[in-house]
């Protein structure tokens, strides 16, 4: 075969040029429509054992994996009317201390499950399942986020019944798990008044992605430098569509606001 | 440092689609409003390629830039970070461009016989 266009041995024409020591190869391909194309190609014999590299355009999305398992987490949920929320925060935003509350609280409207994603231990599993909702725990060791592979295997454990909740409480890091899809139905954001305000610029990957931000320990406010509103501007130049809602978990405030959008969305995702 | 698992991920893709060849060259198409940074990429690059058929491979990255367009006048903008104004005032921008995470090509080894 020829290294240099592919094609067949067996018709070529051979001419060497003892002087010089070159092999000139003919060729001739016939096309579909009859044409016969003839062609040479002149190189020194050695170059037949040369290596040489062949390209392969592979025009391949890197995250495309992730992808297709998230996109088959999503077709599983739905058929089992299961309304599932990746909630994201830096660690000690309160996701664990909104999620037993809203469980508690809604015992009786909603069973709700949940997935919790930690690097290590399963302190938060125990909290969670005080509650007496069902929880499994995925420790990411390293890894810094929760990927769609990790909820496919978390999903066949918990097992969630039918037209119900699944939280999933992803990894406290406001950079990572912005990238990874899991198949959930929204990301909504979490971020406390004890942090810096402009959080939302900072980490805009975070608050693009998502569709609710939600400000926690509002009780807070008047002992910390930090202003909701500034920060609910920060948070809408980055995602002009992200709702908002400011609650505080122990004081009970704002908590009706944030069942009435989590009700809205189980009637939307249960039909 | 998500990159290490990207990373990991890129040689996995890489190594699937060598055809068992040694893999000499690795195009990535990376959009600057993707969250990955490229030197992160570089950095993990050798380190995950060790001990297998991608080690030794020259890894290239074509940056994307970002471009989005306004929503209210259509103009198409320039962005540096996945957020923005335009020059209309708008900051409803629908990002056309910037946020690629591709594997553009490979090169690999062929030898002849």
């Amino acid at each position: 075969m020829c290294v240099t266009c592919g094609c067949s041995d067996s018709e070529e024409t051979k001419i060497t040029n003892l002087e010089k020591n070159q092999v000139a190869h003919y060729h001739s391909h016939t096309l579909a429509d009859g044409t016969v194309i003839r062609h040479a190609h002149e190189e020194t014999p050695h170059l037949h054992a040369k290596i040489h590299n062949t390209t392969i355009n592979l025009e391949q999305d890197i995250l495309a994996k992730n992808n297709l398992i998230a996109a088959q987490n999503r077709g599983w949920l739905n058929e089992h009317n299961i309304l599932a929320l990746n909630l994201m925060s830096s660690p000690g935003a309160g996701k664990t201390t909104l999620l037993t509350r809203t469980i508690n609280d809604l015992k009786q409207q909603l069973t709700i499950s949940v997935i919790e994603g930690d690097q290590e231990t399963a302190n938060d599993a125990e909290k969670i399942q005080q509650t007496g909702c069902k929880v499994i725990q995925i420790n990411t060791g390293t890894g810094c986020h929760l990927d769609a592979s990790m909820i496919e295997r978390g999903l066949k454990q918990l097992n969630p019944p039918l037209n119900s909740v699944v939280m999933i409480e992803n990894v406290g890091n406001l950079v990572c798990p912005a990238l990874f899809d899991l198949g959930e139905q929204a990301k909504v954001v979490i971020l406390s008044v004890t942090e810096g305000e402009d959080k939302p610029v900072k980490y805009p990957h975070m608050f693009r992605a998502s569709q609710m931000m939600i400000l926690t320990k509002i009780d807070l406010l008047p002992y910390v430098q930090f202003d909701p509103q500034k920060c609910i501007a920060y948070a809408k130049q980055v995602n002009p569509e992200i709702e908002v809602l400011q609650v505080s978990v122990t004081m009970g405030i704002g908590l009706a606001t944030w069942y009435s959008w989590l009700n809205r969305k189980v009637g939307n995702s249960v039909l | 440092m998500h990159e290490l698992g990207i990373t990991q991920n890129i040689i996995a893709i890489v190594s699937e689609n060598a055809q068992g060849k040694k893999v000499q060259r690795v195009l990535l198409e990376i959009g600057k409003l993707s969250a990955i940074i490229p030197d992160a990429i570089y950095f993990c690059f050798d380190i995950c390629a060790k001990g297998t058929i991608v080690e030794g491979a020259i890894l290239e990255i074509m940056e994307i830039p970002g471009i989005a367009k306004c929503h209210y006048c259509n103009e198409e903008i320039y962005l540096e970070k996945p957020f923005g104004r335009c020059e209309c005032g708008n900051t409803h921008l629908e990002l056309i461009s910037g946020e690629e995470l591709k594997i553009k090509e490979i090169e690999i080894e062929e030898l002849c016989v």
